[in-house]
């Protein structure tokens, strides 16, 4: 049954998931076990998507069910600590005077399921809130977000004041989005650009010594 | 020409009747010279799209508020001068010297119209995102899932009743509006006509005329400057917009999480909106009053490009009712031209089932070299020196890449150049290495 739920979830069965969860709760599952295998799933659809099964349909539902299975599970959840180890952390958020978020919803998911800690600061985020950010969550990778032209100069002036308040020397940027490339990231000052959220992971991974 | 009722035209007739339409404006040139220069432009864009022989290949600007910052105006104090912000455009296309005009309409507009609406779906330069930033779409469940059956069997009424007073706050008391088949019969009359009756829709409706004074004051200044640039040879390129089935849900009805929830929910739901929104999407640029001025109607592709769902999604969802549109402009002489944003490599074999030579495809980051391979076969395509390249590159990088576009995409006409992305920024001698290196390398 546990296969099935991973299956069910991994194969966008959204009311066959939501059917299993209710019938291991009746049977006296572990609540916290089910958690573990919707994150199981997670990994799965992540894979699928990482070799182009996928696409961002499939992110999103697969988000909605783990939200709807949640809610089912919340009133049965013990309070836990969250034990397993994450890789590290990221900072992340769409840049000053862009409110394009889907893009960097998908780089923040595909970070989770790869075993990071996100911080999202949200939309049109300014220089100061990811100085403020690098300085009280001490992230090893700082990924910032845009799809318009407004967020080069933006991104440009946020690598420039995490510079200049001395938080570099153990923070590795990446910048991302629509109109990201080389050209971007040498104009920006940022360590690397992610044509995609698999380009985040694999930039994520090396930084924190993870292949 | 001899004038046969529109109904009793053949397609190519409708066509040959606003190409002449668009070649032939009603307006006085400056000079026999600018005449001249404005048919050549004309000539030359319609080569390109009809897959003929040209002398050059032709060269539009992606611009967006690219003039606004060029002329030392932000986007917000575009947003507030219609005199200055019209201005800019016209001096911007001058400048640059591009065939096409680069238009201020859709930039322009005066914020005070948006202000006085109400109008909840969109942030603008200070209101929402700032004042150096352009306009933005507010990702929201605008549509609710509930909604799909009235959407589906009364479009328009679901606009009027439901969400236009979601949406747009002079619109909230049109909410309680009873149905407009009331007026059919006379014993239903006075019951409709008492819904009118509210507060709410009173000073709606007065906000309404007010926005519409204030678009009188910018669309005389911003027509006037229109027509000063036609008069100097610089035609306009399209005529209007309208755009895919599925992105008219997506984008703004249901938003992009939601659209794609429901490929699993209510995927027949989505089929059969979509499905209803072809003949509105027709009718929505068609059914305009006074016509179109030139024959190219624009539609901005969004939720079809690679990532934003599968190839079979793509054949399933998104391209059987955006072809019906394609098909149901060119059938009424209209010149359908594509803006496919972001990457569209895995659709470019999907996509070329269009009639030959009748379309027109903006690309951004998709392969041209494979796209002149492919769906060049049969159109027009457009584009793609990077944004990037403009803003952040070197004037020797960008004529270099857009001598390698034109050796990959150029060969043999049916090419234009552009910028792939809308430019909000850039710098101008980037620009010019474009346009320089198109007029001297891009000779046929």
């Amino acid at each position: 049954m546990a296969q099935d739920l991973v299956q069910a979830m991994a194969n966008m069965k959204e009311e066959e998931a939501l059917q299993i969860v209710d019938e291991m709760l009746e049977k006296g599952e572990d609540p916290n076990h089910i958690l573990d295998l919707t994150s199981e799933a997670m990994r799965v659809v992540g894979e699928r998507y990482q070799d182009g099964t996928y696409f961002l349909p499939e992110l999103i539902m697969s988000g909605e069910m783990v939200k709807k299975i949640g809610e089912v599970l919340k009133p049965h959840l013990a309070a836990r600590q969250d034990e397993t180890k994450k890789l590290g952390t990221v900072v992340l958020g769409t840049v000053r005077g862009d409110i394009h978020d889907i893009g960097k919803d998908i780089v923040g998911f595909m970070l989770e399921v790869n075993g990071f800690e996100v911080i999202d600061l949200g939309i049109d985020q300014p220089e100061a809130a990811f100085v403020r950010a690098v300085k009280e969550h001490h992230p090893q990778v700082l990924a910032l977000s845009g799809f318009l032209s407004v967020a080069f100069d933006s991104m440009k002036s946020t690598v420039e004041e995490v510079d200049a308040a001395g938080l570099r020397k153990d923070l590795r940027v990446i910048i991302g989005g629509g109109q990201m490339d080389e050209t971007v990231r040498k104009y920006t000052g940022a360590d690397a650009y992610g044509e995609d959220a698999m380009a985040a992971v694999a930039f994520a991974k090396k930084s924190v010594g993870v292949s | 020409m001899a004038e046969k009722p529109w109904a009793h035209m053949s397609a190519d007739e409708k066509r040959a009747w606003r190409i002449d339409r668009w070649r032939n404006p009603p307006i006085e040139f400056v000079s026999p010279e600018a005449e001249a220069d404005y048919k050549a432009r004309v000539d030359r864009l319609l080569a390109a799209f009809e897959l003929r022989k040209l002398d050059r290949v032709p060269i539009r600007i992606n611009a967006g508020w690219w003039p606004a910052s060029w002329a030392g105006l932000t986007p917000y104090e575009a947003m507030h001068d219609a005199a200055r912000a019209a201005q800019a455009w016209t001096d911007f296309t001058l400048e640059f010297q591009p065939d096409p005009m680069v238009s201020p309409i859709l930039y322009t507009t005066p914020a005070s119209v948006f202000e006085t609406l109400d109008y909840k779906l969109y942030s603008w330069p200070g209101h929402g995102v700032p004042k150096d930033a352009s306009y933005q779409y507010n990702e929201k469940e605008w549509m609710l899932p509930e909604e799909y059956d009235h959407l589906i069997s009364d479009p328009s009424d679901y606009m009027l009743r439901v969400y236009l007073p979601r949406t747009v706050g002079a619109f909230a008391g049109f909410a309680n509006l009873h149905s407009f088949f009331d007026f059919t019969e006379l014993p239903f009359v006075s019951g409709h006509v008492g819904s009118w009756g509210s507060p709410e829709l009173a000073d709606g409706l007065e906000r309404i005329a007010a926005a519409s004074r204030l678009v009188g004051g910018w669309a005389q200044a911003t027509f006037a400057k229109i027509g000063e640039l036609m008069a100097l040879g610089f035609p306009a390129f399209d005529a209007g917009a309208t755009k895919a089935p599925f992105d008219i849900l997506g984008d703004s009805l249901r938003g992009t999480r939601e659209v794609v929830i429901d490929l699993y929910r209510r995927p027949e739901k989505v089929l059969a909106a979509c499905e209803r929104l072809v003949p509105v999407a027709l009718d929505w640029i068609l059914q305009r009053p006074g016509g179109l001025s030139t024959p190219v109607v624009f539609i901005p592709l969004h939720k079809g490009a690679d990532g934003f769902m599968s190839d079979e999604q793509f054949r399933t969802f998104y391209w059987p009712t955006l072809r019906a549109v394609i098909l149901g402009l060119i059938e009424e002489g209209v010149i359908p031209f594509m803006f496919a944003e972001g990457r569209y490599g895995s659709r470019l074999e999907a996509i070329m089932d269009v009639p030959k030579a009748r379309t027109v495809w903006l690309f951004d980051q998709t392969d041209m070299a494979r796209a002149k391979q492919t769906l060049g076969k049969v159109a027009c395509i457009e584009g793609n020196v990077p944004l990037s390249l403009i803003h952040a590159g070197t004037p020797e990088e960008t004529a270099a890449y857009t001598r390698g576009l034109i050796d990959a995409a150029g060969e043999g006409g049916g090419f234009i150049l552009d910028i792939g992305a809308v430019a909000d920024s850039g710098k101008a001698e980037n620009l010019r290495a474009m346009i320089n290196t198109a007029k001297e390398y891009g000779r046929y």
